[in-house]
């Protein structure tokens, strides 16, 4: 499914940072926003389950199964009548219902606070993360130097 | 045969309480956490989610602590686990040009735009024994960094594909046929022919190709590429009406560039083997690409020698450990009926035996 509406665009961006993040450093970043989770109604219980993720031949090739992944799924209804979703890996089911809430909320206008306070330092954390490890990995690239061979010398 | 005996709770009972008391070991000597085995046994954790077939580092670690290190034993508890989970559905197919990669190399170009990444990688090392990681609580020297490589590592194949050197892989099902949902059928198609060597016994798929290595059914098999990295994955969210990225896993994939000298149905060209699979595990994917690329045989129009790894039916049913150990270890469990039958039998082929000697002894 392409994505051309921008609010769609940063909602999605959104959720995929949210479903990624660590939930404890999300634990801790929503505390520092709000000290308690709003009241919300709980639609769909935190379940666990999996997803299995695809893979494709040859890298580009014809799709085939690869294995399983856990993922924890929740959806939450605000006074106001929001529905928030969230979908994260693992099992934890209060990082989902932490998401749902934040989902929600970001659609009842809290979106560019939210965006400040929370998903900019996870964002940004998980391109230090990745960086940190782009940057190991280029210390071990090799440079290949020639030996000149006394014939041509 | 199986009878239904009574008795015996009691000494399953005390031998699952003895079994508890070993696996927690000398109470002198500190209790392992799941945290401690995720990240220190890293590569075990990989193994039993990639044969596991769900990959979650915390329950993989679980699985080893429970099974006291035994990876088979940890496999099956992932897979018995597994069952007991709702499918909420399936990705889109995780795209590996897009790895981030922690190791990068290339057996067939050294100078490959991205360039060769070791990583952390056993390799070169002296294979001794390194007793300083006997003395605990010494923290290793930080690694050394370097200016970060571009974002994206082109795949080595795709420079073959450009000349047109290379078979170009052909598109498949969006829904591939998937052994956990339905028995295992042949001919099976190449889809779940990887599916199955992803999830099968790393033993078993390794010697599976080093025969080919040594003879049976060789296929002439270059590393064009290995990576091992992050990438995420996406899945269309129906609630939703889009896709999100749900997570982010660890991959290892090998590209093998097979030579080829043509066959009735295709031109010369190099031919391609395949593998991917989760965690950190290039012994695996190595193995898996090698596998895969005897099985593909008779697409490619190649002869049949007979070798055990082209013969998908005897790779496909023996490659999986949880199904193997099970039918293996069946034989241990009571078959008294069996066996009593089997004694009388004996009994009275050799009480008639002795009968027909005395006889002949007679006349």
């Amino acid at each position: 499914m392409s994505v051309t509406d921008p609010a769609i665009t940063a909602r999605q961006a959104r959720l995929s940072t949210l479903a990624k993040a660590p939930a404890a450093r999300l634990a801790a970043l929503f505390a520092a926003y709000a000290t308690a989770l709003p009241a919300h109604e709980v639609l769909r219980a935190p379940e666990i389950g999996t997803v299995m993720v695809k893979g494709r031949a040859g890298g580009s090739g014809a799709p085939f199964n690869l294995g399983e992944m856990t993922v924890t799924r929740c959806a939450v209804r605000l006074p106001s009548g929001v529905v928030g979703h969230g979908h994260v890996q693992g099992r934890d089911g209060d990082h989902a219902r932490r998401v749902a809430v934040i989902d929600a909320l970001c659609q009842e206008g809290q979106a560019s606070a939210i965006e400040a306070a929370i998903i900019a330092p996870l964002r940004a954390e998980a391109v230090a993360a990745r960086e940190g490890r782009a940057r190991r990995a280029a210390a071990t690239k090799v440079e290949f130097f020639t030996m000149v061979r006394g014939e041509d010398a | 045969m199986y009878v239904a005996v009574k008795g015996g709770e009691r000494a399953i009972d005390n031998a699952h309480a003895w079994l508890a008391e070993e696996r927690r070991g000398d109470l002198g000597v500190a209790e392992m956490s799941i945290a401690q085995i995720r990240e220190q046994l890293a590569l075990a954790v990989a193994r039993v989610m990639a044969e596991g077939s769900l990959y979650d580092p915390d329950l993989a670690a679980l699985a080893i602590k429970q099974a006291r290190g035994d990876l088979i034993e940890a496999v099956f508890l992932i897979r018995a686990y597994r069952t007991t989970l709702p499918r909420f559905g399936a990705s889109l197919p995780v795209e590996t040009d897009k790895m981030a990669c922690d190791r990068r190399i290339s057996a067939t170009f050294k100078d490959l735009p991205g360039g060769q990444i070791l990583g952390p990688t056993f390799d070169y090392t002296h294979r001794l024994l390194d007793f300083a990681l006997a003395a605990e609580g010494l923290a290793p020297a930080p690694a050394p960094q370097a200016a970060a490589a571009p974002d994206r590592l082109p795949h080595v194949t795709d420079f073959l594909a450009r000349e047109d050197l290379i078979q170009p892989e052909a598109d498949g099902s969006a829904t591939p046929r998937d052994l956990t949902r339905e028995p295992l059928d042949f001919p099976a198609d190449r889809p779940l022919r990887l599916q199955a060597l992803t999830r099968g016994d790393e033993g078993f798929v390794l010697s599976m190709a080093y025969s080919t290595q040594r003879g049976y059914g060789r296929n002439h098999p270059f590393v064009g590429e290995l990576r091992i990295g992050r990438v995420d994955v996406e899945m269309d969210i129906p609630e939703l009406g889009f896709a999100i990225e749900l997570g982010e896993v660890v991959l290892t994939e090998c590209e093998t560039v097979n030579q080829f000298m043509g066959s009735k149905t295709e031109p010369p060209q190099f031919t391609r083997g395949y593998g991917l699979v989760f965690g950190q595990s290039e012994r695996k994917a190595i193995s898996m690409a090698l596998v895969d690329r005897a099985m593909r045989w008779e697409e490619l129009g190649e002869d049949n020698v007979g070798a055990p790894a082209q013969d998908q039916e005897f790779v496909l049913y023996h490659s999986d450990n949880v199904q193997a150990t099970g039918f293996l270890e069946h034989i241990k469990l009571p078959h008294y009926v069996d066996f009593q039958s089997e004694l009388e039998l004996i009994r009275r082929l050799r009480a008639e035996a002795a009968a027909s000697q005395t006889q002949e002894a007679a006349e």
